[in-house]
């Protein structure tokens, strides 16, 4: 068993032509962790997992998969699955016939492939064709056929895209398995739920550089501030208090909370200020029924990093900042920082 | 949850996993291709278009009263059950064949674009060499089989309508029912390298063009090009140099004796085709980007750097062929011409006289000879056309008297000709003749020939 991380990368710099998709990415993902990989569109993200996969290789740097260095495009270690750009199966086959087609290609054995649909939950179509799948059962069976030859590595491009509520448990149940039994697993989503509930850890992508990169709890430390509902039993006083606080906001126009709930307040601040403000509420007799943040620490840092108030109409997907970047003379023009 | 437990922890399944670090397999990726190439709808109608197909066609055609005279042994079919298959072949050579090979060879490449499946099997083969190879063995061997099934097809539809009986040949001599069904399977055998061409063709096409309808549309735009310079006054050298030329050199199987030169040079000139369309599509294959977001074809830059070698070796082709033949111009002039009527008009005359019922008369005894003349005195007596006018003349058997027939001739530029009678009326004037038993057509109303172009113009 290799001692160090799974994925070790330094410096990784990968360009299209004109276009840098990644600029010095160092990154580490250990073993049995379920890693996340976060940013805008354009950030780097389906690039990197193209290079976890051994689809291309980087320009520049080095990278490390189970302690061996890629130096060729598709020349990687044994236990390496998954996808990017979606799961890529045939439509003209079956679900079973795509799995079974591919464990004649990799030379696994066939009597597993009912379990593993099983796994994924598309049992009862395996026998459909996938032209008719939807994209959360292609999805799935693509989740599938990367299980088929049992990585110890994984790397998903937006698995959770088109999963309803079913497949999102049978997607999550599978991947926390899998880095439970010691596998590691590397995933991009724009779905935080989906990241907060999965991921150990996660990396930030911005412009193709990485902005973040570590366990999700030690984001809610370096997030500056972050949103919180607050339900008291005495709104106006819990206003007050708000208001004369200068480290806590009260912000307007709470979409985010239920319009009927007149006891709840949108409040905005660090991690310290909100424990003095709960001091002071309880000090004045008001009792906090719930305070609970309205984003994950996750999100926040994402919204930070597309530049979007998560309570502004922002249409922002960031798009100026988080495309591929051209090559400028100003190499940190574009950096992001939380 | 039993499912992850029995898929995740598998220690069996997990050490052949972890063992198996290399590429799969060419085999296996070979395999892989074919079941996906027989998995489209489409190409499972087109198998048993051609498996089952051509069988009635030829069935129903050969049972007609009127038959496809305009066709290569399209006259006979009523008269033996080989002569179909070949009229099969020719239509499959014009049209069929480079339509088969655009479905097959010319998508299987652009499929996987189509379809967002190429980082998919990246993963799973883990072989640019083997991804292409596997490609091309599988695109080429559902080509053979649907080749193969028009070969089987036809000649069952053929044998079982109308039995397994001589055919004449384009030399007017008869070619027993053993000797006919050996050179009609030479023939379909001799257009499995323009097979082989066109779908080196196609997989050059798909490769170039990703996505495009372009490349699927490639084999059938080169057959297109050359069905158009076939028809062209263009020498007879750069005519064999092209990769179509196969698709006629096999009329050469049935003469006697057979004109072979013609058929190993088009096997040859295809072979050269295929291998160097073949390697152009690996070299461009081999380096795609397949992260590259932004892949959209070679662009056309790298299209007509791919192409030119292409032209370019027709011009070799046509330099190598002038050094090594004796093939000029045309390759049709008036010797020629006068040597392969005569020829056959013997050998049919004699079947004629067979049908009639009359004594045998050996070939020889007959000293046929013809003279012929292009379009009049102002014209030179070299090249296709249908201005041609001939006069046969023979030394009729137990008289003194010497007999003479009159023939148009309209010859094709691949040196394929037919012979329309033009009296006496006692002759060739009649499309039946009346044998023992019954009416029979007449071999010498109206028949088939061919030019050997390759060789050289007898002397005197």
């Amino acid at each position: 068993m290799h001692p160090g991380p799974v994925v070790r990368a330094r410096g990784i710099v990968k360009s299209f032509g004109a276009v840098i998709a990644l600029d010095g990415v160092d990154i580490d993902i250990a073993e049995g962790h379920v890693h996340g990989l976060v940013g805008p569109n354009g950030a780097g993200k389906t690039t990197l997992l193209g290079l976890l996969l051994g689809l291309a290789v980087a320009d520049r740097g080095t990278l490390e998969l189970f302690g061996r260095p890629v130096r060729r495009a598709l020349a990687l270690p044994a236990g390496v699955a998954g996808f990017v750009d979606g799961p890529g199966l045939y439509p003209a086959l079956t679900a079973r016939q795509n799995l079974i087609a591919l464990a004649s290609l990799r030379g696994v054995r066939r009597p597993g492939i009912d379990d593993i649909l099983d796994t994924v939950g598309l049992t009862d179509v395996a026998d459909d064709r996938v032209r008719g799948f939807s994209l959360g059962m292609r999805q799935r069976l693509g989740l599938a056929a990367a299980l088929l030859t049992h990585p110890r590595l994984l790397v998903l491009d937006e698995p959770a895209n088109g999963l309803d509520a079913v497949g999102t448990r049978h997607v999550h149940r599978v991947l926390s398995r899998l880095a439970a039994d010691g596998a590691s697993v590397v995933m991009s989503s724009h779905r935080m739920d989906d990241l907060t509930a999965l991921c150990t850890e996660v990396s930030l992508l911005a412009a193709g550089r990485v902005v973040f990169s570590g366990p999700v709890s030690k984001l809610a430390t370096e997030t500056a501030e972050s949103d919180y509902r607050l339900r008291t039993s005495d709104a106006a006083v819990a206003r007050r208090i708000v208001g004369d606080s200068s480290a806590v906001r009260l912000l307007p126009g709470d979409d985010l909370l239920q319009r009927q709930d007149t006891q709840a307040l949108l409040v905005r601040g660090s991690m310290d200020s909100i424990e003095d403000l709960v001091a002071r509420l309880v000090g004045a007799g008001v009792a906090i029924r719930e305070l609970a943040p309205v984003v994950s620490p996750l999100e926040t840092a994402y919204l930070a990093l597309v530049g979007v108030d998560e309570n502004s109409d922002g249409d922002g997907d960031g798009a100026p900042q988080s495309a591929g970047r051209k090559r400028t003379t100003d190499p940190t023009e574009d950096g992001i920082t939380l | 949850m039993t499912g992850p437990t029995k898929v995740l922890a598998d220690p069996a399944a997990t050490s052949l996993s972890r063992a198996d670090t290399a590429p799969a397999p060419l085999w296996r990726a070979y395999r892989f291709e074919l079941v996906k190439l027989l998995a489209q709808w489409r190409l499972r109608l087109v198998a048993l278009v051609c498996w089952l197909g051509p069988g009635p066609v030829v069935a129903v055609i050969s049972t007609q009263s009127t038959l496809p005279s305009d066709t290569v042994f399209g006259r006979w079919m009523g008269q033996t059950g080989w002569a179909g298959s070949l009229v099969v072949l020719g239509f499959a050579c014009s049209w069929l064949l480079p339509l088969l090979t655009s479905l097959v060879a010319g998508d299987v490449f652009a499929a996987e674009d189509r379809q967002g499946t190429w980082r998919y099997l990246l993963v799973a083969v883990r072989s640019l060499q083997r991804i292409f190879l596997a490609k091309a063995l599988a695109s080429l061997t559902v080509v053979l089989a649907l080749v193969v099934g028009l070969a089987v097809s036809s000649i069952a539809g053929g044998l079982a309508a109308v039995g397994n009986r001589p055919l004449v040949g384009l030399d007017g001599h008869v070619l027993t029912p053993g000797h006919a069904g050996v050179s009609v399977l030479l023939a379909w055998l001799t257009i499995l390298t323009p097979a082989l061409t066109f779908s080196a063709i196609g997989l050059l096409g798909s490769v170039l063009f990703g996505r495009s309808p372009m490349g699927l549309l490639t084999p059938v735009m080169l057959a297109f090009a050359l069905a158009l310079a076939q028809l062209l006054p263009l020498p007879v050298l750069v005519r064999i140099a092209l990769p179509s030329w196969s698709f006629l050199a096999w009329h050469g199987l049935f003469t006697d004796p057979a004109q072979t030169g013609p058929v190993v040079a088009g096997v040859v000139v295809d072979l050269v085709w295929a291998l160097l369309a073949a390697a152009l599509a690996y070299v461009v294959f081999m380096r795609r980007d397949f992260t590259d977001p932004a892949y959209d074809g070679a662009g056309p830059h790298l299209v007509a750097l791919a192409l030119a070698p292409l032209v370019a070796v027709i011009a070799v082709t046509v330099a190598v062929l002038a050094a090594v033949t004796s093939a000029s111009g045309s390759g049709i002039d008036r010797p020629k011409l006068e040597g392969s009527l005569a020829t056959a008009y013997a050998h049919l005359y004699r079947m004629q006289t067979g049908e009639l019922g009359r004594p045998d008369v050996p070939e020889a005894q007959l000293a046929t000879s013809a003279s012929c003349d292009k379009g009049g005195d102002l014209v030179e007596d070299t090249g296709a056309g249908n201005d041609w006018r001939c006069v046969v003349t023979w030394h009729i058997p137990g008289a003194t008297a010497v007999g003479s027939a009159i023939y148009q001739l309209d010859v094709t530029p691949d040196g394929r000709y037919v012979a329309d009678g033009d009296g006496p009326q006692s002759v060739n004037g009649f499309f039946q003749v009346r044998t023992p038993t019954g009416d029979a057509p007449n071999p010498l109303w109206q028949f088939d020939g061919s030019v050997d172009l390759f060789t050289a113009t007898p002397k005197g």
